[in-house]
């Protein structure tokens, strides 16, 4: 892709290990992406996909003796893989906000969500404290808090759980990042809400430039939300591309079984649509394409060499039926 | 008010259940700022049965008081009025229900391996007799949830998002509940684990005539797994219905609203604004019917005057002053 304006994000052949009992897992294998300036990149994948393992890699967050094995990440002109912790933990909050997929993990029980807000709007902001509040009150309001003067001075547990997410939210908003990286920010929201934080993101994105990688497996979230969408399969890369393409003309197979089992809003149905099978253990990737055992398609090739990312229509997809081939 | 009219037998039935929390500041601080104790009413004058065998979905907006509801069910709260009566189980003794938190990660033990925690029911309910036996169900459970035998040996934080869900399940699963209280029980899951969970729920339903008191904020989903539907609105029901009726013809307002916003994937509005206006706060509830500042038909009367529940001719229930029955 030939673009003018550097990305925020770009992430290289990026791998992750978890060294086990019983040999190496490997969580992540050559997965690169870029996120530009004022760009929505949905991230989507079956449950274990390694989506979430791709925003802590990110952020320097892998729980020991997870590492990552190659690759690399840059944010705008800084590579930041090999930073170490101080550092990282200044970029983390002021430069990259994040909203982890478990809201209770970033909240702290003991204190009030408006003292949580408080402090990390003045430690990355160095705002004074009145200043602070008002930011803070404003956050709460922006993420649809109703009565945010008294929640104020409430404590998480307070909280609805919807509500418990939203404060999260505010808290990656607080600093004004550049990145954000929102793993399921809305999954347990009702869909006005819904509408609400993802309309808040594209308005951060076309007003203050920030880049967002929006990790979901809400098909719907995705479709009104991204402008492209990667996906992920047994921690690799397998397709990535516009929106449009990859919900409505998807070139690899899995991401045609993905979208098949969507539940439709239609008449109920006796059973939803599943694809077969289930995802590969992490340390019983098959050779060759991961995809292979669960492909109706699959080949003799398949099982032998593992498929690049190709270019397919506008985007990309890792299968040997690209582009006329076979498998 | 009187509950659902229909025949079926319920395994619960529930009337005019309130509950409120304390959410003054801490004394010294009212006593400084001269502020007033406060309080919040999550739930407030709600009736409901639900099917034995069946399924009865709450859904509402964020903190419309779903969870608080399920929890006072399942005895987690005390509720500061009202009546719950559970029907009999197999056993002859009353019901109790079974609970999957909406936050997966809150409740798995983190120091237990994952095969430690699906087993705790079945040892602490006596469901197998040998240490074997106990295995062999721990293990087949968590093949029903999608997980594999040597998962058991692993900690909760070696698992994903939604696989630490599909282990929440499991344990619940492993008390062999009569009556589960399932609280957003696939939202971390993507589409292709959620069917196979939905699928597997409904096959418990129909082996073993299990009940569920489900709260989704998929209306999908809520469609698929539910015989009739409670939609809440601040903390009160705002109509409760057979499933398809509910959605073939929303009498409420704002089940309207609700149904109107469930996003498309075949025609996604990029730019779409909040409906109706602002979420109200439970801190300030306002007058009359509590749905008025955002309702596009309200009237004086709506603004001074709380609606009744009344009973439709179809057995539906709507709590709206204009909702007609024709
Ligand atoms: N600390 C860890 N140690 C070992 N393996 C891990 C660890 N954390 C995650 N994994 C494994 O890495 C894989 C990817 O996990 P990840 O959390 O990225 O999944 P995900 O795509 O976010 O899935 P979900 O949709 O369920 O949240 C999973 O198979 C998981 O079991
Ligand atoms: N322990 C508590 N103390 C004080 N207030 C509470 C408590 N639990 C819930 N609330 C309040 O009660 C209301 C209803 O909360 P509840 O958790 O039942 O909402 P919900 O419908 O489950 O929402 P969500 O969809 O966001 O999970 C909210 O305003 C919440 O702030
Ligand atoms: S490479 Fe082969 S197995 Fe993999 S998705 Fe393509 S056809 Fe299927
Ligand atoms: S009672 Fe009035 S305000 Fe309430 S839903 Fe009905 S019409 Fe709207
Ligand atoms: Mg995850
Ligand atoms: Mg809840």
């Amino acid at each position: 892709m030939a673009e003018a304006q550097q990305a925020v994000l770009e992430v290289r052949g990026l791998k992750v290990e978890f060294p086990g009992r019983r040999g190496v897992a490997t969580a992540l294998s050559d997965v690169s992406l870029s996120i530009r300036p004022g760009e929505i990149l949905g991230v989507v994948g079956e449950s274990g996909a390694g989506k979430s393992m791709t925003g802590l890699a990110i952020q320097g967050l892998l729980e020991r003796p997870g590492h990552i094995a190659e690759g690399e990440i840059w944010l705008t002109d800084r590579r930041i893989d090999n930073l170490g912790d101080r550092e990282m933990e200044k970029i983390r909050g002021r430069e990259i906000g994040a909203i982890f997929q478990d809201p209770l993990t970033s909240l702290n029980p003991l204190f009030t969500v408006g003292a949580q807000l408080t402090e990390t709007i003045r430690q990355h902001l160095g705002m004074g404290k009145a200043e602070a509040k008002a930011r803070a009150i404003s956050l709460l309001k922006d993420v649809g808090i109703p009565s945010p003067e008294e929640r104020f001075n409430q404590y998480p547990h307070q909280f609805s759980g919807g509500m418990r997410q939203r404060v999260v939210i505010a808290l990656a908003l607080a600093a004004s990042p550049k990145l954000i990286i929102a793993d399921e920010p809305t999954t347990a929201l009702d869909v006005s809400i819904q509408a609400q934080i993802t309309s808040l993101l594209r308005k951060l994105c076309k007003e203050k430039g920030t880049a967002v990688m929006l990790v979901t497996h809400d098909m719907g979230v995705i479709a009104e939300t991204a402008d492209r969408v990667a996906v992920l399969y047994a921690g690799r890369l397998i397709e990535i591309g516009p929106v449009d393409q990859v919900l409505r003309a998807p070139k690899h197979p899995y991401t045609r079984g993905l979208m098949a089992s969507i539940p439709a809003l239609g008449a109920r149905v006796e059973r939803l649509n599943q694809i077969d099978g289930s995802m590969p253990r992490l340390d019983a990737i098959p050779s060759g394409c991961a995809f292979n055992p669960r492909c109706k398609e699959a080949g003799p090739r398949c099982t032998r060499e593992r498929p690049g990312l190709l270019p397919a229509g506008a985007g990309a997809s890792a299968c040997w039926l690209n582009a006329g081939g076979t498998a | 008010m009187t509950a659902m009219t229909s025949q079926e037998t319920s395994a619960l039935s529930v009337s005019r259940l309130v509950k409120t929390f304390d959410v003054s500041a801490p004394w010294l601080n009212r006593v400084v700022e001269r502020k007033p104790r406060q309080f919040l009413q999550a739930v407030s004058d709600i009736s409901f049965d639900v099917p034995l065998g069946g399924c009865l979905s709450l859904v509402g907006e964020s903190g419309c008081g779903k969870s608080t509801v399920a929890r006072l069910v399942t005895g987690l709260y005390r509720p500061n009025g009202g009546e719950m009566r559970f029907a009999p189980g197999h056993d002859g003794k009353p019901l109790s229900a079974q609970m999957i938190f909406q936050d997966p990660y809150a409740s798995l033990n983190p120091r237990w391996r994952v095969k430690n925690i699906v087993a705790e029911p079945i040892r602490e309910l006596k469901l197998r007799k040998t240490r074997a036996e106990i295995d062999d169900r721990v293990v087949e459970l968590l093949k029903t949830v999608g997980l594999s035998a040597s998962d058991g040996e692993k900690f909760p934080h070696e698992f994903s998002g939604g696989q630490r869900q599909r282990i929440s399940i499991a344990r619940a699963l492993a008390g062999e509940p009569e009556f589960l209280v399932c609280d957003e029980p696939t939202s971390a899951l993507d589409v292709s684990v959620q069917a196979q969970v939905l699928n597997l729920m409904r096959r418990l339903q129909d082996q073993f005539g299990l009940t569920y008191l489900f709260i989704s904020h998929d209306m999908s989903v809520v469609r698929h797994m539910s015989d009739r539907i409670a939609v809440m609105y601040l903390g009160r029901i705002v109509e409760e219905g057979k499933t398809e009726a509910l959605f073939a013809r929303p009498r409420h307002p704002y089940t309207q609203l609700l149904l109107q916003t469930i996003p498309n994937i075949e025609k996604p509005h990029r730019d779409r604004v909040v409906a109706g206006g602002e979420v109200p706060s439970p801190l300030k509830p306002p007058s009359g019917c509590p749905f008025h500042p955002r309702c596009p038909i309200a009237t004086a009367r709506c603004s001074a005057e709380l609606p009744e529940v009344r009973t439709l001719a179809n057995g539906t229930r709507v709590a709206c002053h204009l909702a007609e029955d024709a």
